[in-house]
């Protein structure tokens, strides 16, 4: 049956253990060329909920420009070097680890707190999860922002990222803990 | 470590499913906390998902171009040597939002198991042939209408080692992206009639029969094409927040 019952939305399910195939591609994490002007590294490591590095997942980043601009131009799949699309994909490594060559994104509206948009699928886990990835500079913006400002102090940690020398750390933490803050939109 | 036969998963699922009858609490979509798959239950969240408003960046949705697909790519079965051994399928259908309106020139990217059920992934262990013409990915872009289109070959069902004699239903892996970063969309689509649907706890994790249901496609006649190809047809809804249209609409509620 294929229904189009209104109000339901098509079921996700699990990326699985064999994405390797079909979804990642040559410049997938580098949305701009690593080291070039202005170029910083995201990076991280996924965890499940025994703290274990998890392999097989895939993460994903959304981004605005420095300017705050919102990215609309094609070329995600086949960089050509020199076009900003806001969007790449990671897997991650057999250590759990994954990273991205980006540009810090900006503020899209004055005083908002200038984030990296996340989505997280992995092997185990039934349905994509989004997060936020704050840079964590801006102080008083980080304050003001309707997300953060609503949470507790120690789940408000894991959503921002830390500064280290190349750009920033951002890990993921499925479960346990220290388990990251998930996000659900209205509208699914 | 031993795993358990498919009768104690079995009865891990009809309690599951039993439980949420009585409760009147099927969900649309899966419960990530579903212990039946076993590789779930150390990677699901524990804590509630926080309500959250889409700010400006996730109203928006990545670009996607014909510079980032050839047309070729939606033909899983050419550009190797020979032709691939199965039964080659088409399989088409429409991509709208949650008010039906067609979602146009989004990326939509599949990858499969071969006819025998065995995917070209150095970690699939299946007994089953590699298949030297056919490797299981395809891409391409939806058109203004919202359709989509790939020519494929009907996927094997698979063993895997969630439980002792596990094997997954047919299906092929779909990734969707909407206009809006919210609608987001990775799934599977399955094959009519699957003695293994109630079996597979990937499938049964999505609790709402009617829903799940939506992830089966349907045998299509009218898109067989004589001598050549059966045809499936598959229509999904991204619904999400609607960046384009919800202010409007809803103050017309
Ligand atoms: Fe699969």
């Amino acid at each position: 049956m294929n229904t189009t019952a209104s109000g339901m939305s098509t079921p996700g399910q699990t990326v699985g253990p064999f994405f390797h195939y079909g979804l990642p591609y040559d410049g997938d994490r580098d949305l701009v060329t690593p080291g070039s002007p202005g170029s910083i590294r995201l990076h991280g490591t996924v965890y499940d909920g025994n703290g274990a590095p998890v392999q097989d997942s895939l993460i994903e980043i959304w981004q605005a420009r420095p300017d705050g601009t919102v990215p609309q131009e094609p070329g995600s799949l086949r960089r050509d070097g020199w076009t900003f699309t806001g969007f790449g994909r990671a897997s991650t490594s057999r250590d759990g680890s994954f990273y991205f060559s980006t540009l810090a994104p900006g503020a899209t509206e004055p005083g908002a707190a200038p984030f990296f948009a996340v989505t997280v699928f992995a092997r185990g886990l039934l349905d994509r999860l989004f997060t936020r990835a704050y840079l964590p500079e801006d102080e008083a913006a980080l304050a003001a922002d309707p997300l953060l400002s609503s949470l507790e102090p120690e789940r408000r940690r894991t959503l921002v990222a830390e500064k280290d020398e190349q750009g920033y750390r951002f890990d993921i933490r499925l479960q346990g803990e220290d388990e990251t803050v998930f996000l659900l939109f209205p509208g699914r | 470590m031993e795993l358990e036969t498919q009768s104690v998963i079995d009865a891990e699922i009809s309690a599951i499913a039993q439980a949420t009858e009585q409760a009147g609490a099927g969900e649309l979509q899966p419960h990530v906390d579903y212990p039946p798959y076993r590789s779930s239950i150390l990677r699901h969240p524990t804590k509630d998902l926080r309500h959250t408003d889409p700010e400006t960046i996730e109203r928006w949705a990545p670009c996607f171009s014909h510079r980032d697909v050839d047309p070729l790519e939606s033909d899983l079965t050419i550009g190797q040597r020979g032709e691939p051994v199965g039964e080659r399928i088409i399989v088409t259908g429409r991509v709208t939002d949650g008010e039906g309106r067609p979602v146009r020139n989004q990326l939509v990217e599949i990858w499969q198991a071969n006819a025998g059920g065995r995917y070209v992934h150095k970690r699939d262990q299946h007994h089953a042939a590699l298949d030297p013409n056919f490797t299981g990915a395809g891409r391409c872009l939806t058109d203004d209408e919202g359709n989509y289109r790939f020519v494929s070959i009907k996927p094997g069902p698979y063993p895997w080692k969630n439980h002792l004699n596990a094997w997954r239903p047919a299906h092929i892996h779909f990734s969707l992206f909407g206009t809006d970063f919210t609608q987001r969309l990775v799934t599977q689509m399955y094959f009519p009639g699957d003695p293994l649907f109630s079996r597979d706890p990937i499938y049964q994790a999505i609790t709402d029969p009617k829903a799940r249901e939506m992830l089966v496609a349907t045998y299509d006649h009218d898109l067989t094409q004589p001598e050549w190809a059966t045809g499936y047809r598959w229509d999904i809804v991204l619904t999400g927040s609607n960046r384009t249209y919800t202010e409007s609409e809803d103050s017309d509620l």
